[in-house]
């Protein structure tokens, strides 16, 4: 293999670029990135970034005199890819050649239709969304989140330190229940409340009115709420467009194998763009956890560059994290599959939870509120047993 | 200065000892039975690798996912980007003592700017 590209330039496409020089590949290597910006870290980009706690040098993800020895092509979009040629299409007009690439594009927040052009609306995806929106915070106001899931409960969080006026709406009976289920999903989520921010829970969301700018969210039930920012966490969309026409699967996202191989020879894929077979599971899943993005690329790498002929090692169980309200949110596994959960440490009204997620008997996921300790050793038991 | 830790006999092997002293350190008993004392902060967020995840010569922070090699004090991979000090570790009539390293330490930032006086 001579040229390897890797399309993508944040968390997965770098880690990816380190896999590969880690894992001996000294040919050439191309990162293709569509913003201008150095690979950057995005869990505080809704939380200290969006606080001013955390400057931008702070979240480059890159050591001081780290040199992969790679060519960075930044500020360019990645336009398709011809596999038959081995190249690489970019927006500007130029191409790529690779014998083997990386996908790793990410995904692109959901948008609320209707609210294009709308002064002060805003999604939270990169660094320029929250430069955006931490300047319009700044000024203060009512905020109403869209969406009470990760990204919209720990913005609601940040903008009520920061002495805002928030509202939370969410369209589903509880937040959360998707990842942690319905008991905990609501224990989770009644931090809103013990701060006094108001949650609007099963209601969905009509529109928003405003001429220029917004001024109010109109909910479907005839009620609206008055708004100076709007912010949109309503999930996120895989970045594969580009690769239609590329004979590449696509399903959800890149469909990939344990190991990340794609349905097309020397070409793999990572991050939020991937969707990976769960061998524990028996299907696929995408899995946008930043700790997936880690490491998943070294078995990717380990694939490409042995052009498949390496067995994958069995993943550790997926792992996320959240702060919100002072309460750092942990979770491990998969709360789906589960027919019960147990509080086993601390209390629902403490807010300092360990709870263990049970399916026939067996821990299949496990959440900590505010207990590092007990709840990696958790995580741990949660991998051997899994493994 | 040698500053008393625990007994070695109180700290299991995979297990980990903090010493609140300012800032903490953790001494570490890995499953080969060997003893190591890095500063117990992960230099990215306000973590306590005390409370992480011991594997080898590594301990995961038990937050993220950064791991540190307790034989030098490396860090792996991001979030972390700076390493923690390591400690000299001496164990006399069963008890473990800890020289703390005379360099300056690596705080994670929240750390660093609570003690500079900033924000919090």
């Amino acid at each position: 293999m001579r040229t390897v590209a890797v399309v993508g330039a944040s968390l997965a496409g770098l880690s990816a670029a380190r896999s590969l020089r880690k894992q001996g590949y000294d040919g050439r290597l191309v990162v293709i990135g569509d913003e201008l910006h150095r690979p950057y870290d995005r869990p505080p980009l809704s939380k200290e970034f969006l606080a001013g706690r955390l400057g931008e040098a702070e979240l480059a993800l890159e050591a001081d005199g780290e040199d992969l020895g790679a060519e960075w092509l930044l500020g360019v979009r990645a336009a398709g890819l011809d596999h038959a040629r081995r190249a690489i299409r970019l927006a500007d007009g130029r191409e790529v050649s690779a014998d083997g690439v990386v996908i790793a594009t990410g995904a692109a927040a959901r948008t609320l239709p209707g609210s294009e052009g709308l002064a002060g609306v805003h999604t939270l995806r990169t660094l320029d969304d929250a430069r955006a929106l931490r300047d319009e915070l700044a000024r203060g106001g009512r905020l109403v989140v869209i969406g009470g899931g990760f990204i919209g409960a720990e913005v609601a969080s940040t903008a009520y330190a920061l002495g805002l006026d928030v509202t939370v709406v969410e369209a589903a009976p509880t937040p959360l229940a998707g990842p942690l289920g319905e008991t905990m999903g609501a224990i989770v989520s009644a931090l809103h409340a013990d701060h006094g921010v108001p949650l609007e829970c099963g209601v969905g969301v009509k529109g928003l009115s405003g001429e220029t700018r917004v001024d109010a969210v109109l909910l479907e039930d005839g009620r609206s709420i008055p708004a100076d920012i709007v912010v949109v966490g309503v999930g996120a969309r895989p970045n594969v467009e580009w690769l239609q026409g590329s004979g590449i699967v696509l399903d959800n996202g890149v469909k990939c194998g344990a190991d990340g191989r794609t349905s097309l020879a020397g070409v793999v894929a990572v991050g939020d763009c991937a969707n990976w077979y769960d061998p524990r599971a028996g299907f696929h899943r995408r899995v946008e956890h930043w700790t997936g993005a880690r490491e998943r690329p070294d078995a990717a790498v380990a694939t490409l560059l042995a052009a498949g002929a390496v067995k994958p090692g069995v993943p550790r169980p997926p792992y996320f994290w959240s702060d919100q309200y002072g309460v750092k949110i942990q979770f491990a596994g998969h709360a789906a599959g589960a027919d019960s959960v147990t509080i086993e440490a601390g209390t629902a009204d403490d807010r300092d939870v360990l709870a263990v997620y049970r399916r026939a008997g067996d821990p299949v996921a496990v959440l900590g509120m505010n207990q590092p300790r007990l709840f990696m050793r958790r995580r741990k038991q949660l991998a051997a047993t899994a493994s | 200065m040698m500053i008393p830790a625990c007994r070695l006999e109180d700290l299991p092997r995979g297990e980990a000892h903090r010493l609140d002293i300012d800032p903490p350190v953790s001494v570490f008993h890995t499953d080969d039975g060997e003893l190591f004392a890095i500063d117990d902060t992960c230099t990215h967020q306000d973590a306590s690798l005390a409370d992480g995840w011991l594997e080898g010569c590594e301990v995961e922070c038990p937050l993220h996912a950064s791991k540190f090699d307790l034989r030098t004090g490396a860090v792996d991979a991001p979030p972390a980007k700076l390493p923690v000090r390591t400690h000299e570790v001496v164990v006399e009539d069963g008890m473990i003592y800890v020289q703390p390293s005379t360099e300056a330490p690596n705080l994670p930032p929240c750390i660093s700017a609570r003690l500079a006086g900033g924000p919090a």
